[in-house]
C-alpha cells in the first residue's frame, strides 16, 4: 500500500508581508482603492456643478478643510507611486524591434518619462490660463 | 578546512510517520564556495541519511534541486552559504506546490500544464517532404523566442507566484512563457490552437503582473514580459475575433 501523503500548506493572509517584494505589489495594486475614492470625489463635483454655482462652492469649499487636503496629498503620493512602478515595468509590455534588434527597455522608460513630464506640463498651462 | 560552522534549518516531512513538517537543525562545516546543494549532500552523507533532496547535474541545467532558501525560491546548486554566513538558513520544500517529503514536491499539476499548452512546432501543413530539407530560421527570427526558450522547468516561478498560489487552477508563468516560446517561433502554426488557453480566465488574465517569477527564475527567462506580451495578443485576438468571426 502506498505510503503517499502530499502536504499542502495553507497560504496565510499575511502572504503579502512577508516578503518585501509582495508588499511593494501589494501597494501598487492597493493604491487603486484611494485612487477610486479620488475619482468619486472629483465625479461628486461635477455633478454639484449641474446643480448651480452654489452647489460646486460649497463643494470647493469641502475640498479646502485639512483632511481632505492631506487626504488629496496621500493620493498623489501613491498615484506617483503607482505611476513609477508601472514605468519601471512598460519594457516587459512591449514588443519593438529595430533593425532585427530588440529596443532597449532604458528607451522604453525614459519615453513614459518624457511623454509623463509633457502631460504634466500641458494640464499645469490649461489650468493656470 | 576550517572550523568555522553554519547552521541550516530544514523542514522536515515524513509522509508515514509525521502528521504536519517540523524544523530540524543541523550544524554544517562552512567552506565559502560552497552551495547549498552541497551543504544537503553533507548532511545526507554525514548526520542524517534519511533527508530527502532532489538533485542531478549542480550546475543549474536539470532544474532539479529547486527549494526554498530563507523563503525565497532558489536553486540548491545556485545559491552559496557564502551569500548567509553567519547567520543560519532556512531550507523549504518549494512553496505553493504539495510536499512529498522532506524538500520533494509533488510537481504532477506543473508538469500537467506544461504539456497542455502544446510545447512542440505544429507545421503549417504535414505533407511536407523531408527532401524539401529542413525549416530555416533567420537569427532575427530566433532572437523573437529565444529568451522565453531557456527554461529548465524547475518551477521556481510558481513558487514565487502567488496568484498560482491563491488559484491552482492558472496556467502559470512557465508553462505561459513556454507557450509564448511556440507561439513567437516563425516555424510554427500552432498559435491559433494555444490562444484558446491563453484567452481563458485561467490563462494569461489570471496573472496580476506581480514580477516576482521574472526575479526568481535562474535562467532569466522573463516569464511576466511573456504573459503581457500574451496579454497583447490576447486583446488583439478579442478585437479581430468581434469583427471576424471564426
Amino acid at each position: 500500500m502506498s505510503k503517499r501523503k502530499p502536504y499542502q500548506r495553507e497560504m496565510k493572509n499575511d502572504w503579502w508581508l512577508k516578503n518585501i517584494f509582495y508588499s511593494r505589489y501589494m501597494i501598487r495594486e492597493g493604491s487603486s482603492i484611494l485612487i477610486t475614492l479620488y475619482s468619486l470625489i472629483l465625479a461628486w463635483g461635477v455633478f454639484r456643478l449641474s446643480q448651480g454655482a452654489e452647489a460646486f462652492n460649497a463643494w470647493l469649499s469641502a475640498l479646502q478643510h485639512p483632511v481632505s487636503i492631506i487626504f488629496h496629498l496621500l493620493v498623489l503620493l501613491i498615484a506617483l507611486y503607482h505611476t513609477l512602478t508601472w514605468f519601471s515595468l512598460a519594457p516587459k509590455a512591449v514588443d519593438l524591434y529595430i533593425k532585427g534588434k530588440p529596443l532597449d527597455g532604458r528607451l522604453i522608460v525614459a519615453g513614459h518619462y518624457i511623454t509623463f513630464v509633457i502631460a504634466t506640463v500641458f494640464c499645469l498651462v490649461i489650468i493656470m490660463l | 578546512m576550517t572550523d568555522k560552522t553554519i547552521e541550516i534549518e530544514i523542514l522536515r516531512y515524513r509522509p508515514e510517520q509525521d502528521e504536519k513538517p517540523f524544523p530540524q537543525q543541523f550544524e554544517v562545516p562552512y567552506h565559502p564556495d560552497m552551495s547549498i546543494l552541497e551543504a544537503l549532500q553533507y548532511i545526507k552523507d554525514h548526520l542524517d541519511s534519511t533527508v530527502s533532496f532532489r538533485w542531478s547535474c549542480r550546475m543549474a541545467i536539470c532544474g532539479s534541486c529547486g527549494l526554498m532558501v530563507n523563503n525565497i525560491p532558489k536553486l540548491g546548486c545556485k545559491a552559496f552559504l557564502r551569500d548567509y554566513y553567519p547567520q543560519k538558513v532556512k531550507l523549504e520544500a518549494l512553496a505553493n506546490f504539495p510536499i512529498e517529503r522532506d524538500l520533494i514536491v509533488v510537481m504532477d499539476d506543473f508538469i500537467k500544464k506544461l504539456e497542455e499548452i502544446k510545447p512542440y512546432i505544429i507545421p503549417e501543413s504535414d505533407d511536407k517532404c523531408l527532401s524539401e530539407g529542413t525549416y530555416k530560421q533567420t537569427p532575427e527570427q530566433m532572437e523573437k523566442y529565444a529568451k522565453f526558450s531557456m527554461c529548465i522547468n524547475c518551477g521556481l516561478c510558481y513558487s514565487a507566484c502567488p496568484q498560482y498560489g491563491l488559484d491552482k487552477n492558472f496556467t502559470g508563468p512557465a508553462a505561459l512563457a513556454l507557450l509564448a516560446r511556440y507561439n513567437r517561433d516563425s516555424r510554427d502554426a500552432g498559435s491559433a490552437e494555444r490562444m484558446k488557453i491563453v484567452n481563458q480566465e485561467q490563462g494569461v488574465w489570471s496573472c496580476t503582473f506581480v514580477g516576482y517569477c521574472s526575479v526568481v527564475c535562474p535562467k532569466g527567462v522573463d516569464p511576466a514580459a511573456a504573459i503581457q506580451l500574451l496579454k497583447v495578443e490576447s486583446s488583439k485576438d478579442y478585437l479581430i475575433g468581434m469583427f471576424k468571426p471564426d
